[in-house]
């Protein structure tokens, strides 16, 4: 049975001024195994952030299902998905959403903080493995824009997660940082067994992932839009 | 977790945190002033009677016989005769009479004729006789002697040995008319909290013969301290004394009297208490403008921690929390400022009446104060913490793509 299974997925926004609904996101399925690593290129506007929250259940279906771990995450109450996402679920944002008011040990620390609990031994030794040890009392303005994705990395390892969700993560990296905190992620990744889903528009960031699919082939939102 | 939260979105906002807890403490401050000063000074002033039940003193108002008598306040309304003194000291009901005579200072400081009994036979409070510090003694009758209340001994820098020369009314006037007689401090009465330690003690009849004073008015008194034999036995006197309309007043009992004029003063009292209350209301709506004006910044960091896993109760708790969390440093902060505003407040007190306040008694204000403060909080940071739980995560993380 796959990590992750979806089927039917629909999310719409209703259009301002009662001009009917706008179809974000419809997936007819979508798989992945746990441990696995997938990549799926994405156009800006094509709602793969949408999808992404979609699956962490930040936001709930119109219809459909989401199995994650054999649990249907559209079956689930708000509580429950953040439950689940505090649990199950890392995510790693394009701008890093760091809390700026937070050290760097803190940051890695919330990460825990609302699923199984603060670790702090374990917070310790994924910003040691991101080659961060030394920065534990930093705030995230006294790092690099490299280094405060090194710290949304181990953020989001932090919960032992099943499952990482990654929203273009490398966008705001130069292409040194960027290709260290793509090998990084997918290192770090492989070794938790946490499987790894990246969507990103870059195509150098997407060619080094053996499994890729084009979110825009699969959202039928955008196909049907196009024909 | 949720403390975690609250103590770094404090650590966060330090600067909005301190001045909105600052004006917590000050409203606090001056809620627990008013309220101990008020409570205080009216339990404290309807209990000081220096150990008499009633005063008797000239036809006029029982409170100002009290405020003159007993306070050593007000002008005497008028004086009774020696045979006045006389009828009332041979009265069954009575136990001890002791006649005082008012009507000089000495810098402002109310000198008082007296006799030598007060100090010996009256106990100002239960199993408490008044008592000279080292080296000093009650006055003698017919001597220019002088015995100090510890209070004024200590503002004017007296001890026994010191000579001065009364100035003639109960204000001082410094180009008024000085006595020539020339008296000599012979004791400072050990402290006693009450207005006795605000006044010179001379004897009686050196306040009726004083050159300068009324010789036909030399055998006449200010007023008649009065100790009963039993507390019940004033109403008979009351009866006797006030009932058939003579030229006599008999103010008993004391504490009533003292009461009534918490009373009157009553409405001074409320508008200070609504006044120390809007102060609380505006300081709980600075805990509400604070956190509130500061939403659009914590909305990103609410957005991240929901997206964490945050639930929508946590994100509330922790905003509400913070309010509370202003509410109780502000409230405990109201301590330090209430115990600068009321030792300041009961200073003046004493000097003015010679009452001591202890405000730093338990009042039960001391725990209700603080959580109505911290109520009000609460309640001031509900609004921020409803945008809270209302965020939408999705749309305040990052665009939608």
């Amino acid at each position: 049975m796959p990590l992750l299974e979806i089927k039917n997925l629909v999310k719409a926004y209703a259009r301002p001024g009662n001009a009917g609904v706008h179809r974000v996101v419809d997936v007819a399925g979508f798989t992945l195994a746990a441990g696995a690593q997938q990549a799926l290129r994405g156009e800006s506007g094509t709602g793969k952030t949408t999808f992404l929250n979609l699956i962490a259940g930040i936001l709930a279906p119109d219809s459909g299902s989401i199995l994650l771990g054999g649990r249907d995450l559209a079956s689930l109450g708000e509580a429950g998905r953040d439950r689940l996402r505090a649990e199950t679920i890392g995510y790693i944002f394009q701008t890093f959403n760091l809390l700026q008011g937070h050290t760097v040990l803190e940051n890695v620390e919330l990460g825990m903080a609302f699923g199984r609990g603060v670790d702090q031994a374990r917070a310790i030794a994924l910003l040691r493995r991101v080659g961060l040890g030394e920065k534990l009392g930093h705030y995230p303005r006294q790092l690099s824009t490299g280094q405060q994705q090194r710290v949304a990395v181990a953020r989001a390892l932090a919960n032992q997660p099943q499952l990482v969700l990654a929203d273009e993560p490398t966008g705001n990296l130069d292409r040194r940082n960027a290709r260290e905190a793509l090998h990084l992620i997918r290192e770090v990744c492989a070794e938790t067994g946490a499987a790894l889903l990246l969507v990103s528009h870059d195509e150098r960031v997407l060619a080094a992932f053996e499994h890729m699919q084009d979110f825009a082939a699969m959202n039928r939102a955008l196909t049907e839009a196009a024909q | 977790m949720i403390w975690n939260l609250i103590y770094r979105s404090m650590r966060q906002h330090l600067l909005a945190t301190l001045v909105t807890a600052a004006s917590i403490a000050l409203a606090s401050g001056l809620l627990l002033t008013v309220w101990v000063v008020k409570t205080q000074s009216a339990a404290v002033f309807a209990a000081t009677n220096s150990g008499f039940d009633a005063v008797l003193g000239a036809r006029g108002s029982k409170l100002q016989l009290v405020l003159n008598a007993v306070f050593h306040l007000e002008a005497s309304p008028g004086n009774i005769t020696a045979a006045d003194y006389e009828m009332i000291r041979h009265q069954r009901e009575v136990k001890t009479a002791i006649p005082i005579a008012v009507g000089d200072n000495f810098q402002g400081w109310r000198i008082v004729g007296t006799v030598e009994q007060l100090f010996t036979e009256v106990e100002y409070l239960p199993g408490r006789h008044y008592a000279v510090g080292a080296g000093g003694r009650f006055f003698q009758i017919g001597k220019l002697e002088a015995v100090v209340g510890s209070y004024a001994a200590r503002k004017l820098g007296w001890k026994v040995g010191t000579t001065f020369r009364p100035y003639h009314g109960l204000a001082y006037d410094p180009n008024g008319e000085q006595h020539e007689e020339v008296y000599t401090v012979v004791g400072v009465l050990e402290p006693t909290n009450t207005p006795v330690d605000r006044v010179v003690w001379i004897p009686l009849e050196g306040v009726q013969t004083m050159k300068g004073h009324n010789p036909l008015a030399a055998t006449d008194l200010s007023a008649v301290l009065i100790q009963l034999r039993a507390p019940e036995a004033g109403m008979m006197l009351n009866l006797r004394l006030n009932g058939q309309g003579g030229k006599l007043t008999l103010a008993y009992p004391i504490g009533t009297i003292v009461a009534e004029l918490f009373n009157k003063i009553a409405w001074f009292d409320q508008v200070l208490t609504l006044v120390a209350w809007l102060v609380a209301v505006v300081a709980s709506g600075s805990v509400l403008v604070s956190i509130y004006n500061s939403m659009s910044a914590r909305a990103r960091d609410i957005a991240i921690l929901r997206a964490l896993g945050a639930r929508r109760r946590t994100v509330f708790g922790a905003v509400v929390g913070e309010a509370a969390a202003i509410g109780v440093i502000g409230s405990l902060a109201g301590f330090a400022v209430f115990a600068g505003l009321a030792v300041f407040v009961a200073s003046v007190i004493q000097a003015q009446t010679g009452v001591v306040l202890q405000p730093l008694q338990w009042n039960a204000v001391f725990w209700w104060g603080p959580a109505v403060f911290t109520g009000l909080c609460v309640i001031g940071g509900l609004v921020p913490a409803f945008k809270a739980y209302r965020l939408s995560v999705a749309e305040t993380i990052a665009p939608v793509s």
